[in-house]
């Protein structure tokens, strides 16, 4: 047995209720959006999201709010330890103060990977350092999207940004190899972490089914793709995130006391041009001329992740 | 315990007695220098049994006032401390958990703040608080510290307040001096301010719903702008009914400023926190010398009790406002409330003058008072007068000496 036992084979298997409705503020073709219905769709309504400061703030607008849980706006830096006073309060007022069980809820993070990476990485180590018992969910749009697409640490090496644009003297854009930030956690040993992609639903509900049943710190990395930072048409969002894990590029993965499995592992992983030449961020790799360096280097950084793997 | 208890206590034991006494749930913790005891000491009570909850060691002074106001939202009796840089640290958890509109007590060690790094105090560490809408009481002495802390959460939790209230003290000149400070019985405190029952909603699964959600456009903004206004406006209210009804039960009463030898006062020092000790020891000093001075000590520093400072100003020839703080390019922080609080009434003081004093822990002495009184009778006389002499020029020309400081950049 691996370490996903998973309770869903098909989609239809899926449960069938919804805990985030339509209407939202969000882009069309928000893959991170689509990655968070899923996730709701299984960890239910008595659920508290403590909300950094990025694109999923504008969730919930004043007077109003998709979610069928609660919300809590907190601070770019902060949505963890607002999640830690939050359990903390829980416990204390079903330990001393006669809070039924019933009204407990699972209190969760959702944060961008500006806020996961860089603002908030401190709060966040802090908190697995105390085995905070919550769920993370990062939606990786790979920079700053709300602000306008502006480099964060999950930026990938070779695309362009509003603050690391290409030019003659910086033909790759990003000059850094994005951040791994699954490794980071992995670090500190907290009871789950996975990557997942909208593209994925069913390794995806498994893997939010599963870390429903823990306790402790559950982590999870949600591919998500951009139309509007990342430049293809929202429709094309599904695609995108398929390739990304078709490519190798984002492998889909989990740790569980102690082991990485590959959940989703391509078959046979396709040449990274699939998934950059469909982005604009990565156009200037392809136009005017082709830089077989800059996507050599994409490639090979790829292939010795997966030579550990494969 | 029987009735009224009297031990000895520095003001940070009596800050950790404060919250005991009222039977904080929740304490979110990060240490700081002067402020330690205060956190270690409730550590060591949640850690004993003494108090039942949870003490969090937390990451930072960001991730801890974040962590107490998600928890005061949560339904808990929660407190914390801090100091100086630490407030500054967490100054964006403080202007977030204000606007979530949550009822919690902090205490704040005054330290002055970098740069250059020190440990002792001045009060540019709480005034950088000022405007972010949390409700502040000043302590002069230890048996303040801990009722404020009893009178500091009944205002907070009060269903037309809910703020975070801030309680003052002075790093090293209060924290660490011990005082005898009376601790009431248990059961008359319980009468003053019973466990913790939230009035409004808090999170729990019965109750779903979205706190401080974005808002678009400018009306939005406002009118929870507007309504953090009135509630910080409404707390001068629920002070007086609380201190009223505190007085009742304890003996002790609290008015949002002390009025100390006013009544005929020509000369009068407003001041704050534990330097008003000396302030009043000069006063009787003066009176000696038939020098008519009195003294004007503010406790509730926000909501500004400007009615208050008026009446207790109004009538008096000369005024001098001793701010421990210093705002470069403008001058002391504190004097220009209370002008404004003065400037609508005709028998306002015919002189009101701005000292600045007391930075980084510099004493204020004996004689610096008297050249205050001058510089209050100097018709001419240029304001703010600044509290450093030839003494701290010379003071500080000596260590550079010792270290053969060949030269320093400085501003004529």
């Amino acid at each position: 047995m691996t370490a996903l036992a998973g309770k869903y084979k098909k989609l239809k298997d899926l449960h069938p209720e919804e805990a985030i409705t339509p209407g939202t503020g969000l882009c069309a073709g928000c893959g991170g959006l689509d990655g968070l219905r899923l996730a709701l769709k299984e960890l239910g309504e008595n659920v508290l999201i403590c909300n950094a400061a990025g694109c999923f703030t504008l969730l919930s607008v004043y007077p109003f709010t998709p979610l069928k849980g609660s919300w809590l706006y907190t601070t770019m830096g902060a949505p963890v330890p607002a999640a830690q006073g939050v359990r903390d309060a829980l416990d204390i007022r079903l330990q001393h103060r006669e809070l039924p069980d019933k009204e407990d809820l699972l209190v969760m993070t959702v944060a961008g990977d500006g806020s996961s990476n860089d603002i908030g990485l401190g709060a966040t180590s802090a908190a697995l350092h105390r085995n905070l018992d919550f769920i993370y969910f990062c939606y990786d749009n790979e920079a700053y999207g709300n602000t306008g697409f502006q480099l964060s640490a999950a930026s990938p090496y070779g695309s362009a940004t509003q603050t690391a644009p290409n030019t003659e003297f910086h033909p790759a854009g990003t000059e850094f190899f994005k951040k791994d930030l699954f490794e980071i956690w992995k670090a500190q040993k907290p009871t789950y972490i996975a990557t997942v992609s909208p593209r994925e639903p069913i390794d995806l509900s498994n893997k939010f089914a599963k870390a429903k049943t823990m306790s402790g710190s559950r982590m999870f990395i949600c591919m998500s793709p951009c139309p509007t930072g990342w430049g293809f048409d929202p429709k094309e969002s599904d695609l995108i995130a398929k390739l990304a894990v078709d490519t190798g590029m984002f492998p889909i993965k989990e740790y569980f006391e102690g082991q990485v499995t590959h959940t989703k592992r391509p078959q046979r992983r396709l040449p990274v041009e699939k998934f950059l030449q469909r982005q604009k961020r990565f156009r200037h790799l392809f136009e005017p001329e082709c830089r077989h360096d800059i996507i050599e280097n994409i490639q090979s950084h790829v292939d010795e992740y997966w030579s550990h793997y494969e | 315990m029987k009735t009224d208890n009297k031990i000895m206590l520095t003001g940070n034991k009596a800050a950790a007695w404060g919250a005991r006494m009222a039977q904080v749930e929740y304490v979110p913790a990060f240490p700081i220098t002067p402020q330690t005891e205060i956190v270690e000491t409730l550590a060591q009570w949640f850690a004993d049994g003494t108090l039942q909850g949870k003490f969090t060691n937390m990451d930072s002074e960001h991730s801890m006032f974040m962590a107490a106001g998600a928890a005061a939202a949560t339904g808990v009796r929660v407190f914390t401390a801090s100091s100086s840089q630490g407030i500054l640290h967490g100054m964006e958890s403080l202007y977030t958990i204000t606007g979530w509109r949550v009822p919690l007590v902090l205490v704040n060690v005054s330290r002055a703040l970098a740069t250059p790094i020190t440990l002792e105090p001045d009060h540019n560490d709480v005034m950088s608080t000022r405007d972010c809408g949390l409700i502040q009481l000043h302590a002069e002495t230890c048996q303040e510290i801990f009722d404020f802390i009893l009178i500091g959460h009944k205002i907070a939790e009060n269903p037309q307040v809910c703020l975070p209230v801030l309680v003052n003290m002075d790093g090293f000149y209060l924290s660490f001096t011990r005082e005898p400070v009376l601790i009431p019985d248990k059961k008359t405190i319980l009468k003053f301010l019973p466990l913790f029952e939230p009035v409004y909603p808090v999170f729990q699964a019965s109750q779903p719903m979205a706190r401080a959600s974005a808002v678009f456009g400018g009306s939005t903004y406002s009118y929870f702008k507007m309504q953090h206004n009135l509630a910080a406006h409404h707390a001068e209210k629920v002070f007086n009914d609380a201190t009223a009804e505190f007085s009742e039960l304890f003996g002790r009463t609290y008015e949002p400023a002390e009025k100390f030898h006013m009544d005929d006062a020509d000369f009068v020092f407003v001041m704050s926190n534990s330097f008003a000790t000396k302030g009043k020891a000069a006063v009787l000093k003066l009176r000696q010398q038939g020098i008519k001075a009195g003294l004007l000590k503010i406790r509730l520093f926000r909501p500004f009790p400007v009615a208050f400072i008026a009446q207790a100003l109004c009538g008096h020839e000369r005024v001098a406002v001793i701010d421990q703080n210093l705002a470069p390019g403008m001058g002391g922080i504190t004097y220009p409330e209370i002008v404004s609080s003065l400037y609508p009434y005709e028998n306002r003081p015919k002189k009101i003058v701005s000292v600045i004093g007391g930075l980084g822990g510099k004493d204020i002495t004996e004689s610096d008072f008297m050249s205050i009184i001058d510089h209050m009778k100097n018709s001419d006389s240029k304001t703010p007068l600044y509290l450093f002499d030839q003494e701290d020029q010379r003071a500080f020309q000596r260590i550079q000496k010792i270290a053969n400081v060949k030269k320093e950049v400085s501003s004529s």
